[in-house]
């Protein structure tokens, strides 16, 4: 018998992040609708159409690139959200740990003159440490680890404020563009700048896909990813076979703080914006992280597609028309697209149960012929 | 110093207020993570109600319709976490995490439409209220007293009684200790996880427009409410999901954050040469500390988190 498409794990999880992603729209349409119906759907259009507004081909594709760049950071953050879940943790910290790795790779570049070599692991052994911090605090003392992880997140900001503001521009409250403060920090290029006439695309980008594929393979292909999903699935099963369940969580979170941190040394050091001093509120990239993951329907490779649709649609907010409407548009679509990925698993159920009902119905029918 | 006994009565208020609206939810075993965002559409209802009541309005009604505002607003809000954590079994703490991004998104977005429809040169997410934020305040000499103290007050003290004395509380309270057992008694679980969420809700709008009143007479939505839902989730913690012990918890959390406020006007606080980036941390650096030292014997309903499901043994 032919097996039915619709009963594959992997079809129906695409199927279910399709529907997110129309409903989300569909709903952030009806927004725009009630705020101004005259200009809702070409707002609606440039969300959706973001680098394609434009209608000259090497405008276009500069502004891929521009979107790509900052979707690599976007990835690390998602990735960063799907490998403490694989374990059973939600690491909401990730938006904090990013921070730290802007405060480190940026500091180190700016005060210390470092490589970006350098700058990167310093970024990674900074965010790994917090992310550590919450792990342990997990492990060892049953603290939630969302609660934790957002009070990092703020204690993160405050402080890295307080460390970047020693190395900003006398002018403005940015940091120093690193093209003038230090070059030998920026990002290598290897020729991907002139294919996307935008100096800003650098080896982030297929980094960021490099470390999608090696999440897959650890999860999946070590005795250490298989570990951590088993502790995921059941924490008691997992210990009561000997897994060092402990380890496991302190060590999974340290990762993902790392992946987080590299997300952000990702974005800041390829120059395209600098952290503003004055900042007051965690930057959205950690959170979008979260949508991603789940709309990504927490596969590494699947990730990356919705990485990079998140951040087309954030990247098109910003060119809605803003004497009507304003780019938080898309911000409340990721959002919804969230609280819709929290009804996967009932919508998969519904599915199946849909299928089984379907196939007993026509069981029957073929009997009675 | 008697603006740290002021802020410091302020800010335990609204940190009772809106732990008390996590404990009713929990105890009725539905956790809520999306309490930061139900207090900024709290806020956000109020505060454009406070703009928009006409200059005449008595004191005693803006009060009132403010609060009433505030609390619908929360509860209507709070209805996407009760659909989906108690009718599709979805993971609360994403529900959670997307209503705290989406209560930010929709407030800036709405803000921002109504700023912009008033001025088109105005393309801000803030909304003024220094005249109306008066109506909630009174002066006995120097000190302001906020209606909101005496409300967490009642709050908590009713708390009190609903959750130990009355049926209600006692079912809701076996709804998230042993849903099947509740149920096999004839309780309908479903109608009282709604209950524990809605109240949530209510009591998660009314921190939240609270909370705006206490800390200025203008509030830029794109902020959200500064982390402030999740000091009161630590509260809820630290104060081992009991109203008597949450005023006790939200005492200390609220004495440090007010400490933020006002450590300038002390003398002995500012001759240290502290920056003062490390005040306004200091809220979250003790919950964490306490935090530590109070989870691992975690007194949190047993059966919070998990969705019903009546076929369980």
């Amino acid at each position: 018998m032919k097996k039915n498409i619709l009963k594959n794990n992997g079809f129906q999880t695409l199927l279910a992040s399709l529907v997110c992603i129309v409903l989300g729209i569909l709903i952030g349409f009806l927004v725009l609708l009630m705020i101004e119906p005259s200009g809702a759907f070409d707002a609606i259009m440039s969300i959706v159409k973001n680098f394609l507004n434009y209608s000259r081909a090497n405008l276009q594709i500069k502004n891929l690139g521009k979107t790509l760049v900052k979707t690599a950071p976007l990835l690390m953050c998602s990735l960063s959200i799907l490998f403490s879940y694989k374990v059973g943790l939600f690491n909401i910290g990730a938006a904090g740990q990013y921070v730290v790795g802007a405060c480190a790779s940026l500091y180190a570049a700016i005060a210390w003159q470092w490589g970006w070599l350098p700058c990167l692991l310093l970024a990674c052994v900074a965010s790994g440490a917090v992310g550590a911090l919450v792990g342990a605090m997990k492990a060892y003392f049953n603290v939630n680890e969302v609660i934790s992880g957002i009070m990092l997140n703020w204690i993160a900001l405050y402080v890295t404020n307080m460390i970047l503001g020693n190395v900003k521009a006398a002018s403005n409250p940015y940091t120093r563009v690193l093209a003038e403060a230090n070059k030998s920090a920026i990002l290598p290029t290897m020729g991907l700048d002139r294919v996307f006439g935008l100096q800003y695309v650098s080896i982030a980008i297929p980094l960021a896909i490099l470390f999608a594929v090696l999440v897959w393979v650890v999860m999946n292909k070590t005795k250490f990813g298989y570990e951590l999903r088993a502790t995921g699935l059941n924490k008691n099963a997992a210990k009561y076979c000997g897994m060092a369940e402990n380890r496991n969580i302190i060590l999974s979170l340290a990762i993902s703080g790392a992946l987080a941190g590299l997300g952000a040394a990702f974005l800041y050091l390829t120059d395209i914006e600098q952290w503003k001093c004055t900042v007051s509120a965690v930057p959205q990239m950690g959170f979008n992280g979260i949508a991603a993951a789940f709309l990504g329907g927490l596969s590494p490779i699947g990730t990356i597609f919705a990485s990079f649709f998140i951040q087309h649609i954030t990247e098109g907010g910003t060119q809605v028309d803003m004497t009507m409407y304003c780019s938080q548009i898309s911000d409340l679509i990721s959002a919804i697209i969230i609280y819709l990925c929290g009804f996967t698993a009932f919508l998969k159920l519904a599915m199946n149960k849909a299928i089984a009902k379907f196939e007993s119905k026509n069981a029957k029918e073929r009997s009675t012929k | 110093m008697l603006l740290l006994i002021q802020y410091t009565i302020i800010f335990t208020a609204i940190l009772s207020l809106v732990a008390l609206g996590g404990c009713f939810s929990e105890h009725s075993g539905v956790i809520n993570l999306g309490l930061e965002g139900t207090m900024v559409i709290g806020a956000m209802g109020g505060a454009l109600l406070m703009r928009m009541l006409p200059d005449g309005t008595p004191v005693f009604l803006i009060v009132i319709l403010v609060i009433l505002i505030s609390i619908v607003v929360g509860m209507l809000y709070s209805c996407l976490l009760a659909v989906s954590a108690i009718h599709c079994k979805a993971d609360q703490t994403i529900i959670g995490t997307a209503m705290n991004l989406l209560g930010v998104a929709v407030a800036t977005v709405i803000v921002k439409a109504i700023n912009l429809s008033i001025n088109p040169d105005d393309p801000s997410s803030i909304v003024q209220y220094v005249a109306e934020k008066q109506a909630f305040l009174v002066n006995i000499g120097d000190f302001e007293f906020n209606w909101f103290s005496l409300i967490a007050l009642v709050a908590l003290i009713g708390s009190y009684v609903v959750l130990y004395k009355t049926r209600f509380g006692l079912r809701l309270c076996a709804c998230g200790e042993h849903p099947q057992a509740a149920d096999s008694v004839g309780i309908n679980v479903y109608k009282m996880r709604w209950a524990g969420v809605l109240i949530s809700g209510m009591l998660g709008g009314l921190g939240g427009i609270a909370y705006i009143i206490a800390g200025a007479s203008e509030w830029k939505f794109e902020n959200g409410v500064a982390g402030f839902g999740f000091l009161a989730l630590a509260v809820m913690i630290f104060g081992e999901w009991k109203p008597h012990k949450i005023l006790m918890a939200a005492l200390v959390f609220g004495f440090f954050r007010a400490l933020g406020n006002v450590y300038s006007g002390i003398d002995f606080l500012s001759n240290l040469n502290i920056p003062s980036a490390f005040y306004t941390m200091l809220p979250y650096i003790i919950s964490l500390v306490i935090l530590v030292f109070t989870s691992k014997k975690s007194r949190a309903p047993k059966a919070e988190g998990i969705p019903y499901d009546k076929g369980v043994r």
